[in-house]
């Protein structure tokens, strides 16, 4: 029965004709080959651009710098502390208050509590606009002549500034950015939510267990995969935080990020490969969080 | 006996009455939530006169539509509808298509390198894209020359489509190929038994038993790369090429003074994104779930 069965496997492999091993070579191919070239190798080439000085025109003016670009950053760029500061406060913002009031909301949501269809789809409309759009939107708000000028009593003419304004706008940028990652956080786990058998939260609340007890000894633990993807995202989405600020600020460092300073050093002035360099700093710290995503995700693949 | 059920009542309506106040709080977020884009969609009802003569929160004198008709006609917004259609069908066709083959072939034959495969386009969906900036920017040029057209890929639809592209088939890969491990393998087996090309196999067996996680990927994606102006700023130089996100970001500069016509623009801009997840909810949140939640 077993050897059949081996020979079955072996003989449907043997049994593919020429054309046959040709198409899954171009099915494999093209693909692979589209993404090393526009992806993976353009990583690797700014990897090594990164130990390098060039102004991004001619090849033949490149030259070796070894770590210069990167003592050049550590030691020698104050304004990239600046950025790792944000970057920090980014994912200390997302992980004890953005990311757990996501997951809050949509436990509350799959309860099936009043109004939890409109909820649901109120919570999510932020996600699915474009960072151009969301600027303007609250450029609406915040601007001179928008709605929260208008209701500290300030017209077009005597309007302050809230996106220069230093001691506020860490908490103004963080509450925008929320906007948009709590609805992303709840309908991820309102997803996986549906998967947990509710009889276990029924039997849970006959014994008498409270909404949070049931929440966090029964529904947490059993939402470990999911829960694992929600800490790699949103570590990962602070990491890389870029779009939101740059809509505010442009490749100004008013208010940096890492990936800011990448773009200040490839598109402002001159190009310069310190930007390479912050890039793979980025890389690095993204690396550790990827790792763990990939383990998670191919567990029973890879044993 | 009649203790318990007495608790039990007492129970449910204390639990009743704290959902009710759950909603309601959760009511007063959503309504915190939804109101930005609410005022937006206020502000482009009014003209900007009204707002400048008697403030932000004046009692309308005047609601009409002009700012829409103006947005279209002034910002050229058909024109930029436009672009965007030219990058994001091509892009999200071959996303789906592309990944659709590596996923088949990784989930209906064994080689050495599938798991290898599957790490590397799903690590590469995950890459900062920053990394890649300058090289794919360099590349374009050169390719360009070498074909004697500089513009082949460089401010060229087809060069943002390839980078869209290469950056969103790992998901696609990732997706469609955890879905085909659901589909029974004796499909498979009874097609290559009766002689089945490969291409057959794929095509006339798989690719129709793909279409839920197709159709929720096509959404998905439609949406982010329609959301996309990154790309378009980095390799597209001419404006005029530009889709209509980028393309709104221009028009920011060039008409902040007239926020009200900037107010229909963006919700003009934005009202397709927003009709589409209503209208395919389902779509959207399962393509969520199948990327996120398998294992």
């Amino acid at each position: 029965m077993k050897t059949a069965a081996v020979n079955k496997k072996v003989r449907s492999r043997r049994s593919l004709s020429r054309n046959d091993r040709l198409t899954l070579a171009a099915f494999i191919g093209i693909p692979t080959l589209m993404q090393i070239i526009f992806l993976w190798l353009p990583a690797l080439i700014t990897i090594v651009l990164s130990f390098t000085y060039w102004n991004g025109i001619n090849v033949s003016d490149i030259k070796w710098a070894g770590l210069a670009n990167y003592k050049n950053i550590f030691f020698g760029t104050p304004v990239f502390y600046d950025a790792l500061k944000n970057n920090i406060i980014w994912l200390l913002w997302f992980t004890f208050l953005a990311t757990p009031l996501g997951i809050l909301l949509a436990y509350q949501i799959d309860r099936k509590i009043k109004g939890h269809k409109i909820y649901e789809t109120i919570f999510y409309i932020p996600v699915v606009l474009s960072l151009a759009i969301i600027g303007i939107i609250w450029n609406f708000m915040l601007q001179p002549g928008g709605f929260v000028q208008g209701v500290m009593g300030r017209d077009i003419g005597n309007a302050v500034s809230i996106w220069g304004n230093y001691s506020i706008n860490t908490y103004v940028i963080m509450g925008v950015a929320s906007w948009r990652h709590i609805g992303y956080i709840m309908l991820l786990y309102l997803a996986g939510l549906k998967s947990v058998d509710p009889s276990l939260r029924e039997a849970s609340a006959i014994d008498g267990a409270t909404e949070w007890q049931t929440f966090r000894k029964i529904v947490l633990p059993t939402m470990r995969p999911v829960n694992i993807i929600i800490v790699v995202i949103t570590i990962i989405e602070s990491l890389r935080a870029f779009d939101l600020v740059y809509i505010i600020y442009g490749t100004s460092t008013a208010w940096p990020l890492l990936n800011i300073l990448v773009f200040q050093n490839f598109a402002g002035q001159g190009i310069s490969m310190k930007g390479a360099a912050y890039a793979v700093i980025l890389l690095v710290l993204c690396i550790g969080p990827i790792l763990l995503y990939l383990r998670n995700v191919f567990k029973e693949d890879l044993k | 006996m009649s203790t318990t059920i007495v608790q039990n009542k007492e129970y449910r309506n204390k639990q009743k009455r704290k959902d009710n106040f759950i909603s309601a709080f959760i009511g007063f977020f959503a309504f915190v939530w939804i109101f930005p884009i609410l005022w937006t969609v206020w502000t482009s009802l009014r003209p900007y006169n009204d707002i400048i003569s008697y403030g932000v929160f004046s009692w309308p004198r005047h609601l009409n539509l002009n700012n829409y008709f103006h947005a279209f006609q002034v910002m050229g917004l058909t024109h930029y509808f436009l672009n965007t259609l030219y990058v994001t069908v091509p892009a999200v066709v071959l996303t789906l298509f592309l990944g659709s083959l590596i996923a088949f072939v990784v989930s209906r034959y064994s080689f050495r390198f599938n798991l290898s495969l599957l790490l590397l386009f799903t690590a590469g969906n995950m890459l900062p894209i920053v990394l890649t900036y300058i090289p794919v920017f360099w590349l374009y040029i050169k390719i360009g020359d070498l074909f004697g057209n500089r513009s082949l890929l460089y401010n060229n639809y087809l060069g943002i489509v390839l980078v869209h592209v290469a950056f969103q088939v790992g998901f696609a890969t990732f997706v469609l190929s955890s879905y085909m491990k659901t589909v029974p393998k004796e499909i498979s087996e009874s097609a290559i038994i009766d002689g089945c090309s490969v291409f057959r196999h794929y095509w006339n067996v798989m690719l129709p038993l793909l279409r839920p996680p197709l159709a929720a990927l096509g959404v998905l994606m439609s949406c982010w790369i329609y959301n996309d102006f990154f790309w378009a700023l980095i390799l597209m130089s001419q404006d005029s090429k530009r889709p209509v996100t980028s393309a709104l970001r221009q028009l920011q500069g060039q008409y902040v003074t007239d926020f009200n016509l900037l107010a229909a623009g963006a919700s003009i801009v934005a009202a397709p994104t927003i009709i589409l997840f209503l209208v395919l909810r389902k779509q959207f949140v399962s393509g969520l779930t199948l990327g996120s939640t398998k294992g």
